[in-house]
């Protein structure tokens, strides 16, 4: 038991470190991204590439005045952004990157992962709300219809899979999947499931975990052209950081559960050398098409976005859901 | 979208968007009553960058005054320069040569074309699309770089003189100019296939914001808002000025009457520009630009009117003189001041959202509204 709880311990620490790490690399990734697609250099002063530029800007953010205005409520305010970095860390506890590299394994990790993203939006709410500010509520408003809408079919596609894969093990999950991409759940050829329409459920969770993250072309939470910064506008010094590190760690959490799910975790495509090397590749590639998506697209609406999720991507995933029923009933 | 079901139509609230808001580019204010997300009452506030040009126009000289012509719109600057020198011209019977009409039409519709690109990218980063705006800028940049060569200046050019102009164009402005056309014309079909076919930026835009022509004339809008609700109206053509009516091109008028409306004329008139500036060049006189020998501005006692058709819309220039050396009244006509405030009326019952990006395509430029 008590070497459990250490393991546990160990692996926060490192979850903490590789959320920290990501966030503020992740930071510098986009940046230089959007710089190359804006044919602009980006960061590129301070060390090789600009790479010493996320720690300064760590740096520059914790030795700043922590305001708090005035009329806020003082302890919600506080809460939000620890709310928003804390669960997204706690998640990566149960992702499996590899077969051995894992925190904890649980045979409820997929519930488990879903009821932490769902905690994020309690901290844009709660930021929102206690901000006292006109924009910051309409924002918080925004990010909890949107987080309901979205993780409805976030849901039933995850339903599907743990249908498919007949568990909620995220590394029972991954197993399932082994010995080459055929037999990854986003591809239908697979031996007793002829499922057509998975690939239209990986973009179903893809489109979801976009919304879920906040992220551009969803990103109504923090539409600065009509709200200004949304809820994190009277957010100044490391509460701010707190929220802009949340995000990119619920980044990583999407990439890694779109991974999980469809993408055969750390399998290789050809069944060689499966490894951790694969899993990593695999959410990069996936979290560079979220920056290069934010700096193409413009922005929905508020209606656009919850028309497309209840009118189309509920009925679709809930379609596939009863397919994938029935033609596992068959086969 | 349907308007909204009021439970409450008392509970309302007031949000103040600026004077200092990202989505007003400036400092205007719109006091909105809220009911939500939609608009119940909207109020526009101007006044917080007024410099009293007006008033500046009648204590200074005519040759004083030219340089604040184009501190009224920094984004199209010469097309007002150029509405004022065409009244001086006319009231002090001052005769230009033909050179110098064909170099002002060139510079005026690059600075349509630069003005028009500013607000291509603004008005997508206002849709939350942040890299047009660099591309964009990018192309506006070699014509601010062509201008710079030949008036001196960036943004705020005083390049136009009674009579002439301060300085002739060499051989190297036309050749950038020519090579300009091409690159202009590869980078719109870029532009189209990035913004225009974009899926969520089609949606935002049909069918949002209808103006109908009625409310254009009771406002006196004018520009690419009036040619966006059908209204075939370019001063260029109506009532043709400078060398104008020398060169072959279309007016765009589009009938939606709603923001993508108002987005195309636009960008059909950069390629309109283009062409103007295509046959300017190719029709360049030589000689001199400036009139032989230089007498006094002495303007008759009268009443005197002149409009041109800046990047915003329709801009007039009245002129009211005692035989002094200032004028005893200027008025300065500004086309956005009357596109602007159709925004109160039409954008009750429209969501925050929609509002913006419909006062996005407006085109506003503030500093020319409180000039």
């Amino acid at each position: 038991m008590s070497l459990t709880l250490l393991n546990v311990i160990v692996a926060v620490f490192i979850a903490i470190a590789f959320a920290a790490l990501n966030a503020a690399y992740l930071v510098w990734a986009e940046r230089r991204g959007a710089a190359r697609i804006q044919r602009r250099p980006g960061p590129n002063i301070n060390g090789p590439f600009g790479l010493f530029q996320p720690p300064l800007d760590g740096v520059k953010l914790m030795a700043k005045q922590l305001l708090i205005p005035g009329d806020v409520d003082k302890i919600l305010f506080m809460v939000a952004p620890v709310l928003a970095m804390a669960p997204a860390i706690t998640s990566f506890v149960t992702i499996p990157f590899s077969s051995h590299i894992v925190g904890h394994n649980m045979h409820i990790g997929i519930l488990l992962v879903f009821a932490f993203a769902s905690m994020g939006g309690m901290a844009l709410l709660l930021a929102g709300w206690s901000s006292r500010n006109k924009y910051s509520v309409m924002s918080s408003v925004r990010a909890v219809s949107q987080a309901i809408a979205y993780e409805i079919p976030m849901l039933i596609t995850a339903i599907t899979i743990v249908m498919i894969t007949g568990t909620t093990d995220l590394m029972g999950i991954v197993k399932a999947q082994t010995g080459g991409f055929w037999h990854w759940n986003i591809f239908p050829f697979k031996a007793g499931l002829f499922n057509p329409l998975m690939l239209m459920s990986f973009l179903i969770f893809f489109i979801c975990s976009l919304a879920e993250t906040n992220r551009a072309p969803f990103d109504l939470g923090e539409a600065e052209s009509e709200l200004v910064a949304g809820f994190h506008t009277e957010y100044g010094s490391m509460g701010f950081g707190l929220f802009f590190m949340g995000e990119y760690a619920n980044i990583v959490i999407g990439a890694s559960l779109t991974t999980i799910l469809f993408l055969g975790g750390w399998d290789c495509p050809f069944g060689l050398f499966p490894g951790v090397w694969w899993f990593l590749l695999k959410i990069y590639l996936l979290i560079a098409t979220f920056i290069w998506i934010r700096w193409t697209f413009p922005r929905t609406t508020i209606y656009g976005l919850l028309n497309l999720s209840w009118k189309i991507l509920i009925p679709a995933s809930l379609f596939n859901l009863l397919l994938t029923a029935g033609l596992l009933k068959v086969f | 979208m349907s308007a909204p079901i009021r439970i409450r139509p008392d509970e309302t609230f007031t949000l103040n968007v600026g004077p200092q808001h990202p989505a007003t580019h400036g400092v205007l204010r719109v006091k909105m009553e809220m009911d939500g997300e939609y608009i119940v009452n909207a109020e526009t506030v101007i006044g917080y960058i007024h410099r009293m040009h007006e008033k500046m126009g009648e204590l200074k000289t005519y040759p004083q005054f030219l340089m604040n012509l184009s501190r009224m719109d920094y984004l199209g600057a010469l097309g007002y320069s150029h509405g004022h020198v065409l009244l001086i011209e006319k009231a002090a019977g001052i005769e230009v040569p033909e050179r110098a009409e064909y170099i002002r039409a060139i510079t005026v519709e690059l600075n349509r074309i630069a003005s028009h690109l500013f607000w291509f990218g603004a008005f997508v980063m206002d849709l939350g699309g942040f890299s047009p705006l660099m591309y964009a800028l990018q192309d506006r940049e070699y014509i601010l770089d062509m201008l710079e060569a030949v008036t001196g200046s960036r943004l705020t050019y005083s390049y136009y003189r009674f009579g002439g102009l301060y300085n002739d164009v060499d051989d190297d402005f036309i050749a950038a100019a020519r090579r300009f056309i091409p690159r202009m014309r590869t980078s719109m079909k870029k532009y189209h296939k990035l913004v225009t076919g974009n899926i969520i930026f089609k949606k935002r835009l049909e069918g949002i914001a209808p103006l109908s022509p009625e409310i254009i004339r009771k406002y006196g809008a004018t520009g690419a808002v009036a040619r966006g609700s059908g209204i075939n109206f370019d001063v260029r053509k109506n009532e043709p000025y400078s060398v104008y009516p020398e060169f072959d091109f279309d007016i765009p008028v589009f009938h939606e009457c709603d923001s993508l409306a108002r987005y195309k004329v636009r960008m059909a008139e950069i390629e309109q520009s283009l062409r103007i500036i295509e046959q300017g060049l190719d029709k360049l006189p030589g000689g001199p630009i400036m009139p032989e020998k230089k007498k006094p501005i002495k303007i008759a006692p009268g009443d005197y009117y002149q409009a041109v058709e800046t990047a915003r819309g329709s801009f007039g220039i009245r002129l009211v003189s005692d035989g002094g050396k200032t004028p005893y009244r200027l008025k300065l006509r500004s086309p956005t001041y009357s596109n602007m405030h159709l925004f109160d009326e039409s954008c009750r019952g429209m969501l925050i959202m929609d509002a913006l990006a419909f006062m996005g395509s407006l085109d506003l430029v503030i500093p020319e509204i409180d000039r």
